[in-house]
């Protein structure tokens, strides 16, 4: 294999951008997984897609339309979903088709080419800019130092938010942080996943780490190390076999969540986990 | 020195279209232990909810461990009140252990940016030896059985060190074996830290003997209130129930001795 690829710089911000975007990603995914809210994770993946499609149509910045969006979708789901008006999975149904209505409404009435905003659709972690890249390193420093600093908090609340709330733990302060820093994620790996495929790489990772251990701190380390090793191979594979890099990554990390659940040795509870919920 | 601990007065508590609670008005005295009693629907887990102020009351007052309930988020109040629910479905994948779970009753009192400390590990420990699961402190809490998770609910709620400890339905959905064990548990605990209790179940076998006062709830109202000896007798009973209640549950010896203690 002809390695000198590396030497060039698009790669090597393309190694740096899967390292950040794969630990972003992975530990939102934590957060996502653990508490079963994959449906409200990908809502809020395509109304960034949508929130940046509007500023492509607009002539703003798609970041900041993404980040709005992604932001308005948290806002508008977290208390859906709490509150029971209707169930859950309903509102979030319908929050998730508007927001693809939206997008393909947007995109519609663009004029001329597409190509940036397909680009937004399939990701190009190659040709990701230097500002983008900044805005991704802030989120994932900004990221992995809020669950830092609030970890007792965020593993309470993921693990037993019931609990926390009645303990007087802010819960629904820590609720709504961990939805926001999911849109903030989504919206930040945009350029270089792409709004329909950067869900897998949310969610691929931390799942398969799920099936492999009982701790949270090894689950996030975990996560993270299959988030950038999806990254970090899904390139190479897209560099040898000549296919789009965001397609790669999310069949590589769906391969990894394969071999995880395979070889999990949780899978063995499931005889006894039965009788110990009837009991 | 006055040693109220709850008052609430005309409480009305309403979800929507349903009135959950209407016009209920309680007194609670500090270190009593109080069994609440009634069908399903009677209002029971909405008068512990107000108490540990997560329900909104839509009239009326109350006041808790001197807090007035105004509809803020009165976490610095739950922060003082230990709160056992009935055993949930928890996911057996799920990344926590049980002292892990258990340290939790104490992150509320810790405060942000505080980490547990050597003397909060200790208190754990020391928990986790009183209610009997000390030896299950590194299993994940989805692998206990429903009897060891009420054991570790109990836990985390005395790592609180609560001053009113809220039980709601804490041995259905249990064996009977497991059942008798937490209300076994529960009166040691009374009896160890003598905190103010309030004890739910609409089971009456499952009523401590340790209740001073029954509280009889029906259609969102305080129906009726008294001794255990007073309100456990088939007829009062058969009108909380709409139902015959079988002799045996309703002129329960054990209630008979004990009141005379």
């Amino acid at each position: 294999m002809d390695l000198s690829v590396f030497s060039y710089h698009f790669m090597q911000m393309a190694i740096l951008a899967g390292v950040l975007g794969g630990v972003a990603c992975a530990v939102v995914g934590v957060f996502v997984v653990t508490m079963h809210l994959s449906f409200i994770g990908v809502c809020i993946a395509h109304a960034a897609f949508a929130g940046a499609l509007l500023g492509l149509w607009l002539g703003f910045d798609p970041l900041i339309g993404a980040l709005l969006f992604s932001l308005a979708a948290a806002a508008i789901i977290g208390p859906l979903a709490d509150r029971g008006e209707l169930n859950p999975d309903t509102s979030i149904g319908i929050v998730f088709s508007l927001m693809l209505g939206l997008a393909f409404l947007f995109m519609g009435l663009m004029h001329g080419a597409r190509t940036e905003a397909l680009n937004l659709l399939w990701g190009s972690i190659l040709t990701v800019s230097q500002g983008d890249m900044i805005f991704l390193a802030a989120t994932t420093a900004v990221i992995v130092g809020l669950l830092a600093a609030f970890y007792k908090e965020v593993q309470a609340v993921i693990c037993h938010r019931e609990v926390a709330l009645a303990v007087g733990i802010p819960a629904t302060v820590i609720f709504y942080g961990l939805l926001f820093s999911t849109g903030v994620t989504v919206t930040a790996s945009l350029q270089s996943i792409g709004g329909l495929l950067i869900f897998s790489l949310i969610l691929n990772p931390a799942a398969a780490a799920y099936q492999l251990t009982y701790s949270l701190k090894r689950m996030i380390f975990i996560a993270a190390g299959f988030g950038v090793l999806s990254c970090w191979l899904g390139l190479i594979a897209s560099y040898l076999f000549d296919v789009p890099s965001g397609a790669a990554i999310v069949i590589t990390s769906t391969a990894i969540f394969g071999l995880a659940t395979a070889f999990s040795p949780k899978r063995k509870v499931k005889g006894w986990q039965q009788a110990q919920l009837t009991g | 020195m006055d040693d109220t601990v709850i008052r609430i007065r005309d409480a009305v508590v309403s979800y929507r279209e349903d009135v959950a609670l209407q016009g209920v008005s309680l007194e609670v005295k500090k270190g009593e232990f109080i069994g609440i009693i009634g069908p399903n629907g009677a209002g029971k887990t909405t008068l512990l909810t107000v108490i540990n102020g997560l329900g909104k009351l839509v009239h009326g007052q109350a006041w808790v461990l001197g807090t007035r309930l105004n509809g803020g988020n009165h976490n610095n109040l739950r922060k003082r009140i230990g709160y056992v629910a009935q055993v949930e479905r928890i996911d057996p994948r799920l990344p926590i252990n049980v002292r892990e779970t258990v340290t939790v009753g104490c992150y509320g009192c810790l405060g942000l940016f505080h980490r547990p400390g050597r003397a909060h590990r200790e208190k754990v420990d020391e928990v986790l030896e009183m209610v009997g699961i000390a030896h299950l402190a590194e299993r994940p809490i989805g692998h206990l059985s429903g009897g060891e998770y009420q054991r570790a609910a109990i836990a985390r709620a005395l790592v609180q060190q609560p001053e009113i400890f809220l039980l709601d339905e804490p041995t259905a959905s249990i064996d009977q074996k497991a059942q008798r064990e937490i209300l076994g548990l529960i009166q040691l605990v009374h009896r160890e830290y003598s905190m103010t209790t309030l004890f739910v179940t609409h089971d009456l076998r499952m009523l401590p003997s340790i209740c001073q006062r029954l509280i009889l709830m029906k259609d969102g109202r305080i129906w009726q209130q008294g001794g255990p000896e007073s309100m456990l007798k088939e007829e009062v009973l058969g009108q909380l129930y709409g139902t015959a209640v079988p002799a045996e549950i309703a002129s329960s010896p054990r209630f008979h001795r004990d009141s005379s203690q």
